[in-house]
């Protein structure tokens, strides 16, 4: 039986990076219109198990699984991942970077989710830059980078947004649009897992946070649920 | 060819090109390597006209590991290389695309500047074609060996002395049947043919082992 919600479900995670142990034991679900925030102190592990969900660091052992995608997909490509570096290259204007990761991205519509359908042009002008469109992007703040960046999320749909401290860089205006953005994307019937140090003014929030030598299993049932 | 294969493709050549120096560092350090030589082994003209093919080889097999440390790494510093693991595309193909990009940008304008190069080491017309033949087939063999070596190294910061301890070692056979063929066409009892065959189906199993051993490692490496 194949469900028609979405729900990102993640089981018994153990991820080891360079020989150490990161975290053992952890599961959580995640559903459609939901966004999980991630916190917890530096060096934790947010950034791995994020990385693990994008497919970019190997299980040591658990399972991972988008129920309600499609299921000839990994749930990592099925996923946009918005880390620490934006895969921006400045010899490209600002207009060729995204045109080329429109293309290049394999698009995925699971039943219940529409988004992400933006000409490139329009999420420039969502987000603002819409100015620089022609410009190289090695003309471009640091900021700038990062909403260019943030673009590619909204011209090819992919359900799930894997968001590691997106608000960095950002100043206060950009980071309100963000959270429109990130909101509307559940709206849409998205999913959102992010890690982050500041507060995010989501409308549906589970919260997992993340402690030292913890046995990490929170099941998602506990995971509190937070009011709007 | 698809269209996500063709915009990497056009992506990798329009970066090269903008960058730029790629090729042109390519040939110039070819074009050093062919002048040293007849300083150093003396103005035999018969001397040089017979090991003149083996020199322009190893010019190219030089100035081809110029510039390959640089094929996945620049990808992997800007973060672009996670985001191509994830985009859904076969990974196998996103190295042979960025390769076929990679050697029309460096290895193309060394098979473009052989003939030129040939005329210092005294070939005549015969030899000079053969060469650039062989050059033509043999060097994406080289670039396609290479990306194994790149994307072990791709992580390093200062790969590039060690892709090419690896990578030479791997490019020995294409070299030997290179030269072979070139020799072959001035040698008249040689067949040119059987060597220079040989290169071409060296270059097709490279097609197929480099990209599917070079995308292994570049998952080992996202860690």
């Amino acid at each position: 039986m194949r469900s028609s919600l979405l729900k990102l479900v993640a089981e018994n995670l153990t991820i080891d990076r360079g020989g150490r142990r990161v975290f053992q034991g952890l599961s959580f679900a995640v559903e459609q219109g939901e966004a999980l925030v991630v916190t917890g102190a530096n060096g934790i592990g947010k950034s791995s198990l994020l990385r693990t969900l994008a497919g970019l660091v190997p299980l040591a052992s658990g399972t991972l699984r988008l129920d309600g995608g499609l299921p000839d997909l990994l749930p990592a490509e099925q996923a946009h991942y918005f880390g620490h570096q934006d895969a921006v290259k400045p010899a490209l204007s600002v207009l060729e970077n995204l045109h080329f990761w429109q293309s290049f991205t394999a698009p995925c519509e699971p039943g219940g989710f529409s988004g992400g359908k933006s000409t490139p042009l329009e999420a420039l002008e969502t987000l603002g830059i819409g100015h620089t469109a022609q410009l190289p992007a090695a003309y471009l703040s640091a900021g700038q980078k990062r909403r260019l960046s943030l673009s590619r999320l909204l011209i090819t749909p992919r359900p799930v947004w894997l968001m590691d401290e997106p608000t960095s860089a950002l100043d206060k205006a950009s980071e309100q649009q963000l959270l429109g953005l990130m909101n509307t994307h559940l709206e849409n019937g998205g999913l959102i897992v992010t890690a982050t140090h500041t507060e995010l003014t989501l409308d549906r929030i589970r919260s997992l946070h993340l402690k030292a030598a913890d046995p990490g299993s929170i099941p998602a049932d506990t995971a509190e649920d937070a009011v709007s | 060819m698809s269209g996500w294969a063709m915009a990497l493709f056009k992506r990798d050549l329009r970066l090269s090109v903008r960058i730029g120096g790629s090729a042109l560092v390519g040939v110039l350090f070819f074009l050093a390597v062919v002048t040293v030589i007849p300083f150093g082994v003396g103005p035999d003209l018969n001397l040089l006209a017979r090991i003149g093919p083996a020199i322009l080889w190893i010019g190219a097999l030089l100035a081809t590991l110029l510039g390959l440390d640089r094929l996945f790494q620049a990808d992997r510093e800007d973060g672009t290389l996670d985001l191509m693991m994830m985009s859904g595309r076969p990974l196998e193909l996103v190295v042979l695309v960025k390769c076929l990009a990679h050697w029309i940008a460096t290895g193309l304008p060394l098979v473009v500047a052989a003939p030129l190069l040939a005329v210092f080491l005294n070939l005549d017309p015969v030899s000079m074609a053969a060469v650039t033949a062989t050059l033509f087939v043999g060097t994406p063999a080289l670039t396609l060996i290479g990306a194994i070596g790149a994307s072990l190294t791709v992580s390093l910061r200062r790969g590039g002395l060690l892709l090419a301890v690896l990578v030479i070692p791997l490019a020995i056979p294409v070299l030997i049947f290179g030269v072979s063929a070139a020799d072959a066409a001035i040698h008249d009892p040689v067949p040119f043919l059987t060597p220079f065959l040989i290169l071409c189906a060296l270059t097709l199993i490279a097609a197929v082992i480099g990209p599917v051993a070079s995308a292994a490692a570049l998952r080992f490496s996202s860690d």
